[in-house]
C-alpha cells in the first residue's frame, strides 16, 4: 500500500520533551526542525539533540523527517553530516528555489553516506518551496533527484515575497498551491500543504484542510498534535465512497472471472480511473482504521 | 406517688416502665429554650461566640482528644491553621487530628507536630512540606491514610470518635444552619463535613458570612451545631475553587482522554441510562468532553454523574445529557452555582458517597469511573499517594471506593512522566488493589486487566492500541531506563487503610 | 579535546537537562548532580556522563548537571554540546561517529 502522508507533525528541534514524544500522536510523519524554530545560538545543541534522539529512540514506525538549515547558512553542511549518520527517513530542504538547491544537497549526502559506510540513496529528500522562484521551478525541483519524494509549500515567506499576506480563503496562495500539487503529480511524488498556525481556530483549520484535499494535496504540515485527528478524519473516505468502491472492486472481480470486456455499474462504464480511485479509497479507509469484514475480501 | 410541677399525682414507677421522672417545669430539663416567655431579647437565641478561643474553651477540648476538619476549602483553607494556632496557644497537647484530608496549605502543622500539640493524624492525603516531614520519619506515630468512604465508615462505626469538629462553612445563620454555596468563600458541597457534623460530640462552625434565619436549604443543620464563630475570612476564594474548569490544551492529556472515551464507548457500558464519574485531572476532564460528543451523536443520556462535580458535568446536566448529579465535593465556580440553582444537583455526604458498610452507597450504583494514578503495577495495583521517590505527596480520596464500586474502572495516566515510568513491577504503595482495576489507558497504549475477558474482547475488536500491561511496562523501561530501587528505613510512617478498615499497605520512612 | 572555558547547553524545561562544563581545578571528571530523579537514576546519569566524557577524550572537567528528568540520549546531547562549547570547538567531528 502507498505510504500515507496526511499529517507531518512539526517538532521544534531543541525541545527535548517534544522530541521524546513526537510519535505518540500517530501523525503519518514527524518533522524535527533544525531551521526556523531553533535560534542561531542553539543550532549546535539542537542538531546533537535530534542526532541522539534518532540514534536512540524508537519512533515505532512513524516516518521521521528532519528539516535542515539551507546550504546558504553556516549550519547546512553540519546538519547534513549529522543527519546522514542519524538516518531519519527523509531530509527536508527549506526554501528551495531551483533544482540546483536539491542537487547541492544530494551531492553532500552522497559524500557523507560513502564516508559513513552507508548504502548510497537510503535517505530520501523532500523540498519546501517558499518563494516565487521556487513556485515557477516546481517541476524541475520535483524531478531534481531520484531521492525526491515530495514537495511542500511554505506559505509565510511566499506571501511576503509576493507583497501580500495570508487571508482566510487563501486566494493569495491558490496559484502556488495549484502549481506545486501539479508539479508533484507530474513528477509522481507527494504534495504537502503549508502549516495553519492559528491552533485555536478549529473551524478555519478544517476549512483549509477541506480545500487542500480538494486541490489534491496528500496532506499537510501540522504544528500541534491537536491538528492531527481532524486532518485524518477529513481524509477518511465517507461510508458512501467506501460502499461504492467496494462495489466497483466487486464488479471488476466478477468481470475478470467471467472474462467479460466492458464493465458497468449502475449503468455507467467502469474504466481505469474509476478502478484506481476505488482502490485508493479502500487503501485510505484501511489506513484510517476502518475495519472491513474479511468476507468482503473473498 | 408524688406531685409534679403542675400538681398532678405521678407514680414513682409503673409496670412496663422503669422509674418515672415527674415533670419539673418547662425550662428545667431543656436548657436550650427561652427561659422567659415574652421577653423578646433575652436570652438571645443563638450560638454565636466572639472568638475561636472561646469556642475551644466552651467545647472543653482537652489533652488527648480527637478533633476534625474538612478539606472543602482545598488550598484556600484558613480554618485548620487558624484553629490549630489557638489550640497551641492554649497549651493543649497530644491531640488526634482527624481531618478529611490535608493539602499544601497545611504545612504549618509541622510546627504543631514538633511541639506535641498533634501526636496522631488520620487523613486521606498529605502533600508538600507536611508529606516530606512525615515521610522522613519525623512524627512518632504513623499517620493513618483512609479513603473517603473508609473515613465515613470509621466515624459512623466509632472507630474514629471525634470529640470536637471545627467546620468552616461559607454561610450560616445564628442557629447553625449552613450551606456551602452561599457567601464569598463558597465551596459547593459540604459532603465530607456532613459526616463530622452528624457524629462529632461537639460541633463548632466557623464562617465569614452570616445570613438570616433560617439558612435553607442547609447542609449542616441547627440540631447538629453547638457553637458558631464569625471570622473575617474562612479561606482564600482563589484557593477554594477555580473559575470554570477549562478543558486542557495539553495534547498528551487530550490523547489519553480520547483513548479513554473510546474505551468507554466500546466497553459495553456505554448505554442509555449509564452512570459515570470522572476526576478533575486534565485527562479525566477531557474524557468527559469526548464522551459527551458521542452521547449527543448516539442519543445516549446518563442517569447520574457522581463525585467531584465540575463545570463540565454541570454543562452536560443542564443540556439534559446527565439527568442527575450526586455531589460530595464541588470543584469550580460553575459547579458551585449549580448546586445552589439546579434542583437535581444534589449534595451527598461522604457516607452516602462511599461508606462500604452503610446500607448502600452511591459508588455501588456507578457504571464507569475514570481515575488517575501515580503508578500502576503489572498486577494493576494503583498508587496515588507516594511519588516515585517514595515521599508521600497525594491522597487516597475516593480512588479505592469508586474502583471497586463501579462496573468498569479506568485508570488514565501518561506512560512516562519526564523520566518516571507509570507502569512498574511493584508500586511503592498500594491504595487500590489490582483486582478492582479494569483498564489502564496511557498515551502509548492501553492494557486490560486479564480478569476482564469481556472488556478485553470488546476492545480487541476496535483499532485501539491494546497491549498487555507487561508490554506497557517494558515499553516504558525501554524509553526511560530501569530505575534503581528506592531504599527505605524500617520505620513505618503511615498505614494505608483499605475502605473496610483493614490495612492494605504501609509506607516506610525514606532514606535521606 | 580540552576544556578551556565554561560551556553551557540545555534548558530547565521538563524532560530536559542543563549542563555546564567547566575547567576542573583538580584532575578527573567532577560531577555535580542535581536531578528530580536522582534516587531512581542518579547512578545511571553519572555513568552516562563518565562514558561520554571518555568518548570525547576529556579527562579533566567539572560537569554541573541540573536535570529535569531527561532521557539518557538527551543528557548525551546536552553534555556533548556543552563540552564542545567549553572546548571552543565549533564543528562536531561527525566523521568519527
Amino acid at each position: 500500500m502507498e505510504k500515507l502522508r496526511r499529517t507531518m507533525l512539526y517538532v521544534p528541534g531543541n525541545n527535548a520533551g517534544m522530541v521524546k514524544d513526537a510519535h505518540i500522536y500517530r501523525s503519518d510523519s514527524v518533522m524535527f526542525d533544525l531551521e526556523d524554530s531553533v535560534s542561531l545560538s542553539e543550532k549546535d545543541s539542537a542538531r546533537l539533540l535530534i542526532f541522539n534522539a534518532l540514534k536512540t529512540l524508537d519512533y515505532e514506525g512513524i516516518e521521521t523527517v528532519v528539516r535542515i538549515n539551507g546550504l546558504d547558512t553556516p549550519f547546512g553542511v553540519d546538519d547534513i553530516k549529522a543527519m546522514v549518520r542519524a538516518q531519519p527517513d527523509i531530509i527536508r530542504i527549506p526554501k528551495a528555489d531551483s533544482a540546483d538547491d536539491i542537487k547541492a544537497v544530494e551531492v553532500l549526502i552522497e559524500k557523507e553516506e560513502k564516508l559513513a559506510g552507508l548504502k548510497v540513496g537510503t535517505i530520501k529528500l523532500m523540498a519546501a518551496i517558499e518563494g516565487p522562484l521556487g513556485v515557477l521551478n516546481a517541476y524541475s525541483i520535483a524531478t531534481a533527484s531520484k531521492r525526491m519524494i515530495g514537495l511542500a509549500i511554505g506559505a509565510e515567506d511566499y506571501v511576503t515575497n509576493m507583497k501580500t499576506k495570508r487571508s482566510p480563503g487563501g486566494v493569495e496562495i491558490l496559484f502556488a498551491r495549484s502549481q506545486i500539487v501539479t508539479a508533484a503529480r507530474a513528477a509522481g511524488i507527494y504534495a504537502l500543504d503549508t502549516v495553519y498556525s492559528d491552533v485555536n481556530n478549529e473551524e478555519g483549520f478544517l476549512e483549509e484542510v477541506r480545500l487542500i484535499k480538494q486541490l489534491g494535496f496528500d496532506g499537510k504540515s501540522v504544528i500541534s498534535p491537536r491538528q492531527i485527528a481532524p486532518v485524518h478524519k477529513i481524509y477518511t473516505p465517507s461510508q458512501k465512497d467506501i460502499d461504492f468502491a467496494l462495489r466497483v472492486i466487486e464488479v471488476i472481480k466478477e468481470a475478470n472471472e467471467k472474462g467479460s470486456g466492458v464493465i458497468s455499474l449502475d449503468g455507467k462504464m467502469v474504466d481505469k480511473p474509476i478502478v484506481d480511485r476505488a482502490e485508493r479509497v479502500i487503501a485510505m479507509a484501511k489506513a484510517s482504521g476502518i475495519q472491513f469484514d474479511e468476507e468482503d475480501d473473498k | 406517688m408524688s406531685k409534679n410541677a403542675v400538681n398532678r399525682e405521678i407514680p414513682g414507677s409503673i409496670s412496663g416502665f422503669d422509674t418515672l421522672k415527674p415533670f419539673e417545669g418547662a425550662f428545667t430539663n431543656t436548657p436550650l429554650v427561652r427561659k422567659q416567655k415574652g421577653v423578646r431579647n433575652l436570652p438571645k437565641l443563638n450560638k454565636m461566640l466572639d472568638t475561636v478561643e472561646q469556642a475551644i474553651m466552651k467545647t472543653e477540648l482537652k489533652d488527648g482528644m480527637t478533633i476534625s476538619f474538612h478539606h472543602h476549602f482545598r488550598n484556600g483553607d484558613y480554618i485548620l491553621n487558624m484553629v490549630m494556632d489557638v489550640i497551641s496557644n492554649l497549651g493543649i497537647k497530644n491531640l488526634t487530628l482527624a481531618s478529611s484530608s490535608l493539602t499544601d496549605v497545611h504545612s504549618q502543622l509541622v510546627r504543631h507536630i514538633e511541639s506535641g500539640v498533634v501526636t496522631k493524624i488520620y487523613t486521606s492525603g498529605l502533600r508538600g512540606e507536611l508529606g516530606q516531614f512525615i515521610s522522613h520519619g519525623k512524627m512518632k506515630n504513623p499517620v493513618l491514610i483512609h479513603s473517603h468512604g473508609g473515613r465515613a465508615r470509621a466515624i459512623e462505626s466509632g472507630a474514629i470518635k471525634i470529640d470536637v469538629a471545627f467546620l468552616g462553612v461559607p454561610s450560616s445563620d445564628v442557629y447553625g444552619n449552613s450551606n456551602g454555596y452561599t457567601g464569598k468563600s463558597a465551596c459547593g458541597s459540604l459532603g465530607y463535613a456532613k459526616v463530622d457534623a452528624e457524629f462529632a460530640n461537639k460541633v463548632v462552625l466557623i464562617t465569614d458570612y452570616m445570613v438570616d434565619y433560617p439558612n435553607t436549604p442547609f447542609s449542616i443543620h441547627q440540631d447538629q451545631v453547638d457553637y458558631i464563630v464569625k471570622v473575617d475570612s474562612v479561606g482564600d476564594p482563589d484557593g477554594i475553587s477555580t473559575g470554570a474548569t477549562r478543558i486542557t490544551k495539553n495534547p498528551r492529556d487530550l490523547l489519553i482522554a480520547q483513548n479513554a472515551a473510546e474505551v468507554i464507548i466500546s466497553s459495553g457500558y456505554f448505554e442509555d441510562g449509564f452512570s459515570f464519574q470522572t476526576g478533575s485531572g486534565g485527562a479525566s476532564l477531557a474524557t468527559t468532553k469526548f464522551l459527551s460528543e458521542e452521547m449527543i451523536e448516539k442519543g445516549i443520556t446518563a442517569s447520574f454523574g457522581l463525585g467531584g462535580i465540575t463545570s463540565q458535568m454541570v454543562k452536560l446536566h443542564e443540556k439534559g445529557l446527565i439527568k442527575k448529579l450526586l455531589d460530595t465535593q464541588t470543584f469550580d465556580d460553575d459547579a458551585i452555582k449549580s448546586i445552589g440553582n439546579n434542583r437535581y444537583h444534589t449534595e451527598i455526604s461522604a457516607s452516602y458517597y462511599a461508606n462500604p458498610l452503610n446500607k448502600g452507597c452511591a459508588v455501588n450504583k456507578l457504571n464507569v469511573i475514570v481515575l488517575s494514578a501515580l503508578e500502576i503495577d503489572t498486577d494493576f495495583n494503583v498508587n496515588v499517594i507516594t511519588g516515585s521517590d517514595g515521599v508521600i505527596r497525594g491522597a487516597s480520596g475516593g480512588h479505592s471506593d469508586t474502583a471497586v464500586g463501579s462496573g468498569i474502572s479506568i485508570i488514565v495516566a501518561p506512560l512516562i512522566r519526564g523520566r518516571t515510568a507509570t507502569v512498574v513491577d511493584k508500586v511503592q504503595t498500594i491504595i487500590t488493589p489490582g483486582e478492582t482495576v479494569d483498564v489502564l489507558v496511557t498515551d502509548r497504549g492501553i492494557a486490560v486487566n486479564p480478569r476482564r475477558k469481556d472488556v478485553l474482547e470488546r476492545l480487541k475488536a476496535t483499532t485501539l492500541p491494546i497491549f498487555t500491561i507487561e508490554e506497557l511496562k517494558d515499553k516504558a523501561q525501554r524509553v526511560a531506563g530501569t530505575p534503581e530501587t528506592i531504599e527505605f528505613e524500617d520505620k513505618i510512617v503511615a498505614l494505608v487503610e483499605y475502605r473496610d478498615g483493614t490495612i492494605i499497605d504501609v509506607i516506610r520512612q525514606v532514606k535521606s | 579535546m580540552r576544556v578551556v572555558k565554561t560551556g553551557i547547553a540545555g534548558t530547565l524545561e521538563s524532560s530536559d537537562v542543563m549542563i555546564t562544563v567547566s575547567e576542573n581545578t583538580s584532575t578527573g571528571i567532577n560531577i555535580e548532580l542535581h536531578s528530580i530523579v536522582e534516587k531512581q537514576f542518579g547512578k545511571q546519569i553519572r555513568k552516562v556522563i563518565k562514558e561520554k566524557m571518555e568518548e570525547l577524550d576529556i579527562s579533566d572537567a567539572t560537569v554541573s548537571v541540573n536535570d529535569k528528568g531527561a532521557l539518557d540520549c538527551t543528557i548525551c546531547a546536552r553534555l556533548e554540546a556543552a563540552t564542545y562549547r567549553a572546548a571552543g570547538i565549533k564543528h562536531v567531528r561527525w566523521e568519527e561517529k
